[in-house]
């Protein structure tokens, strides 16, 4: 395979162009991922914990949204952050930001949903219980949240998974500038279009090895937590 | 407790970084300049081969938007550029004469050429008669890939067969695909699927998928390919920053900057010739 090879070759070469470019995928994806749990975690376990009339309407509409196209999110927030935008004086069209901004859009509904539904679940197992020793709201989200912690985590993996992979809000709000706003799927994009197929391959076989680490990881922190429980 | 510690902990130490990493950038955002360019001069290499000398002289870092000519032009009339580096002229002097540009300087040309199999179903080959070469094509109804995205090069070949005295574009015909997309993207379609197609010179260059394509129409003078630069009008964009963009518009048209411009060489082949009038005094 010399596609293989030519991946085998970018990563061995320690060109550090492609070093500053996996690195400014990763914080942007992770970044994302952060901000929109720290809105979505919330809003799921809100969601998964209250009742009220319409509340399978928003169920349906934020499960939907996790079908959010990256080219409609990309421009959306492009048409806000662009100078003529209600957010243009900002300027933050065309950096890192704007595409943590835009990317924190895309999963914020993927973890959101995911989380209201591994809660939900959790809470129907825990309900009586809650009841019996009279448990109150602040401690049943903190024991939902805890016991559902691996689900979440996977929830998490899903947002990053998305965000890492996308390459369409990237692209339209981030400019894909050399040295400033590329990234692994805008850099895989410019390679193609210049017809370096195996240069551009290589990169993606670079960008799945990435996600496959950083899932290795969570993994990892998987399997510490659960043998520290047990022993 | 522990391992909630633990996963926060993971959590922010990969996030931490993150926010260190993006005040780097942001501090070096000071001197620097947002160019909206078309993807001939960034695919063709010719930025990385001039900004960085540009960039050693002035300080100034030049973040490149390579989008097509049109689409580069709307970008810069919504505020999101300092200044544009084009190929269209027509276009570019409209975006002038509606004060959103405060004034256009040629900079450089190339040409197009017409690119097809190298079977050539529909005889072109040797021609050095654009307009025959289309009209040919359009008879014998060869597969042809369209930019269809209002690039320059869109805007040329549109052009041409406007000379040609046809219109494929709103006729139709299923020979006739106009993919709205970029010069690259056009050239793999073409590659895959063996169709005629109209390029700039320094993309096809640079362009390495090239399969059984190769040159088949060159030299008419109509395939001409002019590129002019344009600084944002600072009146209508108060943001722009019109001190950094006018110094890097004067540098491409000084005789140092015209020089870099043709020094650039892929195989020995120069890609761009400069010809930005003499500096007026």
């Amino acid at each position: 395979m010399a596609e293989t090879a030519t991946a085998w070759q970018l990563i061995i070469g320690g060109d550090p162009t492609l070093f500053a470019i996996l690195r400014l995928s990763l914080i942007v994806s992770l970044s994302a991922v952060a901000i929109a749990a720290l809105v979505g975690m919330p809003l799921g376990a809100l969601l998964a914990l209250t009742s009220f009339r319409g509340r399978g309407a928003v169920v349906v509409v934020l499960n939907g949204l996790m079908g959010l196209p990256p080219v409609v999110v990309g421009l959306g927030v492009y048409l806000l952050l662009s100078r003529s935008g209600p957010l243009g004086d900002l300027g933050l069209l065309y950096t890192p930001s704007a595409m943590i901004i835009a990317q924190a859009v895309l999963v914020l509904p993927i973890i959101a949903a995911l989380a209201r539904q591994t809660i939900e679940d959790l809470w129907r197992d825990y309900r009586d219980e809650f009841v019996a020793m009279g448990v109150g709201p602040a401690g049943r989200v903190a024991a939902l949240v805890w016991d559902g912690r691996y689900s979440l985590l996977t929830a998490l993996l899903a947002g990053f998974g998305r965000a890492a992979a996308e390459v369409g809000t990237v692209m339209i709000v981030g400019g894909n500038i050399d040295g400033f706003t590329r990234t692994m799927t805008t850099a895989i994009a410019l390679e193609t279009s210049k017809g370096d197929l195996p240069l551009a391959l290589g990169l993606g076989i670079l960008l799945v090895a990435v996600i496959l680490v950083v899932n290795a990881a969570a993994w990892t922190l998987r399997s510490v937590g659960e043998t520290g429980r047990t022993a | 407790m522990i391992h909630r510690r633990r996963v926060l902990a993971a959590l922010l130490a990969a996030v931490l970084p993150a926010f260190a990493g993006l005040a780097a950038p942001a501090a070096a955002q000071d001197k620097s300049i947002t160019v909206a360019s078309t993807t001939s001069t960034e695919d063709s290499g010719l930025f990385g081969h001039i900004l960085p000398i540009f960039e050693k002289e002035t300080g100034i870092a030049v973040k490149v938007v390579a989008q097509g000519t049109g689409q580069a032009l709307e970008t810069a009339r919504r505020g999101d550029a300092d200044v544009v580096f084009v190929h269209a002229k027509a276009q570019e002097e409209a975006f002038v004469a509606e004060g959103f540009g405060v004034e256009r300087f040629d900079v450089m040309y190339n040409d197009f050429v017409i690119v097809g199999p190298a079977s050539d179903p529909a005889g072109i080959a040797g021609t050095a008669n654009a307009t025959a070469a289309l009209k040919r094509i359009d008879e014998a109804k060869a597969p042809f890939v369209s930019r269809g995205d209002k690039s320059g090069t869109h805007t040329a070949e549109l052009r041409l067969w406007k000379e040609a005295g046809l219109d494929p574009a709103s006729e139709g015909g299923d020979w006739y695909r106009s993919i709205g997309q970029g010069m690259g993207a056009a050239l793999n379609t073409a590659s895959a699927m063996n169709a005629y197609v109209l390029a700039d010179r320094a993309t096809w260059l640079s362009f390495k998928n090239r399969g059984d394509l190769k040159v088949l129409v060159e030299g008419d003078k109509r395939l001409f390919n002019q590129y002019g630069v344009i600084l944002v009008n600072p009146a209508k964009h108060p943001h722009v920053k019109a001190d950094l963009g006018q110094s890097f518009i004067d540098w491409l048209i000084s005789p140092e900057g015209q020089t870099t411009i043709a020094d650039y060489r892929i195989d020995g082949q120069q890609l761009f010739f400069p010809n930005a009038p003499e500096k007026r005094t």
